[in-house]
């Protein structure tokens, strides 16, 4: 992997993920190991997006690299007009990797192929986000043992979240069995589901979250908002009906863990976060160890 | 004898290019997508003719040009049955069918109005796939968005 741009999660082999898991769960027995001494990591965030900037910036300060990049659009030069080319190209200049969040799609592939460093993907519109799969693929493996043949529940908005499509698609080399639950409105897209049916698995689509919980071995928890919906009214019906709170979970199995890409905000009620089957935060965590495994790949130091 | 009167129509070149059997609704834009529109050699355009084959066709005749295959092949994406013809000394030196390329880059606009290649100066990018339908739709190599054939827009 040395040397390569993570942009989309198809640039990398099944084997290749499973080598990144592999190398994240030795740093997650030892996060804090001084082997990117004298590397500068750029994150370039076109875009806020706190949560994946720290992560990545946490995840290259334990191994000692240098961070340097902005936080939004608004304090770099592309206010000033600089094109996308010039801010990687002069970047690149100052940095062995470069970390890029941009609002439009396909800017994570353009500068991948303006940059003479590797670049990784933080977040391309609505189009790619592969290290939120690598670590979602992560707190799967971890809680489960496998991610061969899991059970795995999808709850919310299946339509526009990226991080659903990215993450069934990936499932789709693990044997995996999908329970879809969503309103009417915000059913998975066909062009997703043909990759379930091309693997020939076994889906169910459901608008009752309550009955897919006992079958689930993972509950991936998203929000449902209210401006995807056309009809407001539609909105109202709906809102209530998948959140989820405790006294859901009873009949779940023993090992089930509930997940969530954060930021909540209502969708989980706060009487889950104690259940130990609440996970969405270690997932949070887990995201530092599979960072510091990718940016250790591409910079050939492991 | 209606070989003749076809020669009348559109006359004959001395050494050149044919494009023949265009769909006639599609001629400008062919001319549009080989730059024809722009060239300084003599170009001859019939369009609305009859054709047993393909009901009203539409050809076009450049004299004193010879395309790169690359370059011609692009029109396939809206005439796929047009023949390429190479005349030299008034005689049929070569005619092939096009074909649609693997890729395609630089004259189709991407459709996802969200696409990088909208914003920036980028050379658009796209593999060649088919719906069920046996359609033409593009993937764009960027956004990663389909461009169907009935949304393309020619750069």
């Amino acid at each position: 992997m040395k040397n390569r741009s993570l942009i989309s999660i198809d640039d990398f082999s099944k084997a290749e993920w499973i080598k990144i898991l592999d190398i994240a769960e030795d740093f997650e027995k030892n996060p804090k190991q001084r082997i990117l001494e004298g590397q500068v990591v750029a994150t370039l965030f076109f875009e806020p997006s706190t949560r994946t900037r720290l992560s990545f910036e946490s995840a290259a300060s334990y191994l000692g690299a240098k961070v340097i990049g902005f936080t939004d659009a608004a304090s770099s030069s592309v206010k000033k007009g600089e094109t996308l080319n010039d801010t990687i190209l002069t970047v690149s200049n100052y940095s062995d990797i470069i970390v890029m969040r941009h609002p439009r799609e396909g800017s994570a592939r353009y500068a991948s192929e303006v940059a003479p460093v590797p670049v990784i993907n933080a977040g391309d519109g609505a189009n790619q986000h592969p290290t939120q799969t690598l670590l979602d693929l992560y707190s799967i493996r971890k809680t489960q043992g496998t991610l061969d043949d899991l059970n795995i529940t999808f709850v919310g908005d299946l339509k526009y979240g990226r991080t659903v499509h990215s993450l069934v698609i990936a499932l789709c080399n693990f044997n995996a069995t999908f329970h879809l639950v969503s309103p009417q409105e915000l059913k998975l897209p066909s062009y997703i589901k043909r990759h379930i049916k091309e693997r020939k698995l076994k889906y169910h689509q459901y608008t009752d979250l309550n009955e897919a919980i006992p079958s689930s071995d993972i509950l991936y928890m998203t929000r449902v908002q209210k401006e995807r919906f056309s009809d407001p009214i539609e909105y109202e019906k709906v809102k209530n009906a998948y959140i989820l709170n405790n006294a859901m979970l009873e009949d779940a199995k023993e090992k089930m863990k509930v997940l969530h890409p954060l930021p909540r905000v209502n969708e989980i009620n706060e009487d889950v976060d104690t259940n130990p089957k609440a996970y969405y935060f270690q997932q949070a965590q887990n995201g530092v160890y599979v960072r510091q495994a990718l940016l250790t790949s591409i910079l050939g130091v492991k | 004898m209606s070989e003749v009167r076809k020669e009348l129509k559109v006359s004959a070149i001395e050494n050149g290019t044919v494009i023949d059997h265009i769909p006639a609704n599609v001629v400008f834009q062919v001319m549009k997508i080989l730059k024809l529109d722009e060239i300084d050699r003599p170009v001859l355009v019939g369009t609305n003719l009859g054709s047993k084959k393909f009901g009203k066709k539409g050809i076009i005749k450049v004299n004193n040009k010879f395309f790169e295959s690359e370059e011609i092949n692009k029109i396939a994406l809206i005439a796929p049955k047009a023949t390429l013809i190479v005349i030299k000394d008034f005689e049929v030196v070569y005619k092939k069918q096009v074909e649609l390329p693997k890729s395609i880059k630089h004259f189709v606009k991407c459709v996802n109005p969200n696409c990088i290649t909208n914003y920036e100066n980028i050379d658009t990018k796209f593999e060649v796939h088919f719906t069920d339908e046996n359609e033409v739709k593009l993937h764009c190599r960027y956004c990663e968005k389909f461009t169907a054939q009935g949304n393309m827009t020619f750069i």
